[in-house]
């Protein structure tokens, strides 16, 4: 019996009929939300995002609340705020379901943040791949701003807000929340060094900024209207919400899917949710969180704390399958929750073919502004590549691990480490097939295929 | 490589300095933050970022031309030089790997005849098409799949989808020449 899934942000969106415009999005309810936020002042709507537990959907999980209330309260600098729509996150693909089949419920949420921060213009950075998407968000805010729930005077409250749509041109670093900045400033999007860590303090035209993602902004929305206090009912303490799970490759029914964080496993996910692993398949490894998190190997034992209501802790040993898909949970088995986006590998994969994939993708989209990252990146594409070609060098499993060592924690921003991970947890969970691969192994393993 | 176009006409079609108005306006804090988004508006209509591009554009946000060209030579989506009239980017990162995302790309190189160093866009002789494998298209549960110039195309599993799939796109509802 498969798992009920809590449709909160995907409600509409796929229901026969729905349409992107706007009187289909108010006859289902829309705009609800924004004629009681602008009665509510700017840190009564900052309190309920804290009180609702509402954590960043982007791929950090950092509080929205709480990010909210950085801005500095005596500054006399305009406010900003940007969506982050530049979904480039391997394995990930919720944010385009938002943007083309339900727009105005990422505008919706969005100009309840911008009343929250007391922020009078905004921006949608959505990647440049969206190009059709990008026409939709520019029609629902032309829409939105027709009815009055934008302009100099939101609802007529008297609150002057502008929402333009800003388009990335296909570089995965804009996802970073100060390279997007820096893109949207109109220069190479190399990161900002930090600190200052939050651009809440120091953003674009160094202004305070607040950068959300699309689903958070959405699930802001949610949150006024049913209250913080009801929306942190769901999902688990400290996870609270709804989250909208990608699932691609080897499962029969992959796509994308909402439930209650932490309320589902991933056990559940893959075999009730997605109708386990296809053609009758073994499972072999799952990316959890998308391609940045370190892959999980089928069979693997993991011993977490767990605290009781009763404020004692007690360790138990879970497998793969039990992994609860929250950002604590993933977190204590050494990975992360990430974009959501999970990634199911079978039996039949070759690991090595695997990871190559993803060290091209990463030394593609290394920015180049530090060298451990740009040399580093690069260094286990061609590393990964060589292997491939029946080329491996005795030691390069060990070499790839050492750059990758190298790399994490050594860099401007979070790109060292999303690039350096696939590459450590690969080759420490698989490195029998690394090794079959190198060196004098090879000759006798050549025979095998490719991914 | 396809022949060069020539090069856009030295004063520019008033629908387009309308809309590249429009759109400096939407950045009351600094004009250089539209550089991204008149560098598309460029490519949109003339087809790809010439000198002249970096140039006009420079000149039309008080920035110098370095500034311009800085940042259409680090945005994959922009190009120096002159695509095909059809541009399809099929998706090399690994969900759509794992569906069968290079078998799509060469069955799209075989179709289409597009050919050359495949670390860039390549393109078919006859300038019609250019192909390029690009980085994750955030459609991981429909893989594989690509773009044909601004639409998504999904599942493109077997020979006959992707034929299909090109041949909706060939220019003057012919179907794609090669089978």
């Amino acid at each position: 019996m498969p798992i009920a899934e809590k449709r909160l942000i995907l409600k509409n969106l796929d229901e026969p009929g729905y349409t992107a415009d706007i009187e289909c999005y108010i006859k289902h309810g829309g705009y609800e939300s924004l004629k009681k936020a602008v009665k509510i002042p700017s840190a009564g709507l900052i309190n309920e995002v804290k009180v609702s537990g509402l954590r960043g959907r982007g791929g950090a999980g950092f509080g929205c609340g709480v990010k909210w209330s950085f801005i500095p309260p005596a500054s006399n600098k305009p406010i900003l705020l940007i969506c982050n729509a530049d979904e480039s996150e391997p394995g990930t693909f919720k944010d385009r379901q938002i943007i083309y089949k339900d727009p105005h419920q990422l505008v919706e949420g969005m100009i309840i943040a911008c009343l929250a921060v007391k922020a009078h213009l905004g921006y949608i950075y959505i990647r440049g791949e969206f190009p059709g998407g990008a026409k939709i968000l520019e029609r629902a805010i032309a829409e939105a701003r027709q009815k009055g729930f934008l302009g100099k005077s939101v609802m007529g409250s008297g609150f002057g807000l502008e929402i333009f749509v800003h388009r990335g041109a296909g570089a995965y670093i804009c996802g970073e929340e100060t390279g997007l900045i820096e893109s949207i400033e109109g220069k190479r999007p190399n990161p900002r060094i930090k600190p200052p860590y939050f651009p809440a303090v120091l953003g674009l035209y160094h202004c305070p900024t607040i950068v959300n993602n699309v689903e958070t902004l959405c699930a802001v929305k949610h949150i006024i209207a049913m209250g913080g206090s009801e929306y942190a009912r769901l999902g688990r303490p400290n996870n609270t919400g709804t989250r909208v799970y990608c699932v691609s490759g080897d499962v029969v029914k992959p796509g994308y899917y909402e439930f209650e964080v932490g309320r589902i496993t991933l056990g559940e996910l893959i075999y009730d949710v997605c109708g386990g692993i296809r053609n009758g398949n073994r499972l072999k490894a799952v990316i959890p969180g998308g391609s940045s998190a370190k892959i999980l190997k089928a069979g693997e034992r993991y011993k977490i704390k767990e605290k009781m209501p009763t404020g004692s802790v007690f360790e138990r040993e879970i497998g793969l399958e039990d992994i609860v898909m929250d950002f604590d949970s993933l977190a204590a088995v050494g990975s992360m929750a990430g974009s959501a986006g999970v990634i199911v590998m079978d039996h039949t994969r070759d690991m090595v073919a695997a990871l190559a994939n993803l060290n091209a993708f990463y030394a593609h989209e290394s920015c180049g502004q530090c060298t451990p990252c740009r040399e580093g990146s690069l260094w286990m594409q061609k590393i990964t590549s060589r292997i491939m070609r029946g080329d491996g060098r005795e030691g390069d499993t060990d070499l790839l691990k050492s750059v990758a060592d190298n790399i994490a924690g050594r860099t401007i921003c979070a790109f060292g480490e999303a690039c350096s991970w696939p590459t450590q947890s690969f080759v420490t969970k698989f490195r029998e097939e690394f090794l079959a691969k190198t060196g004098a192994a090879k000759e006798k393993n050549s025979e095998e295929g490719s991914l | 490589m396809p022949p060069r176009p020539t090069t856009p006409a030295k004063t520019l079609p008033t629908d387009f300095l309308a809309k590249a108005d429009e759109t400096v306006a939407h950045y009351p804090f600094s004009a250089r933050s539209a550089t991204l988004p008149l560098l598309h508006l460029w490519q949109e209509q003339f087809g790809f970022i010439s000198e002249e591009a970096i140039v006009w554009i420079a000149a039309r946000l008080g920035q110098v031309p370095i500034h311009v060209l800085e940042v259409a030579t680090f945005y994959p989506m922009f190009h120096r030089e002159p695509f095909g009239k059809i541009h399809i980017k099929v998706c090399r990162t690994l969900s759509c790997e794992l569906a069968g995302g290079r078998e799509l790309f060469e069955t799209m190189k075989r179709l289409t005849g597009a050919t050359g160093d495949e670390h860039g866009p390549i393109h078919s002789p006859d300038g019609r098409y250019t192909l390029e494998f690009v980085e994750c298209l955030a459609s991981c549960g429909t893989a594989p799949v690509c773009m044909v110039d601004e639409t998504l195309h999904e599942k493109l599993d077997t020979p006959e989808k992707i034929k299909a799939c090109l041949d909706t796109h060939s220019t003057g509802g012919e179907p794609c020449p090669i089978t």
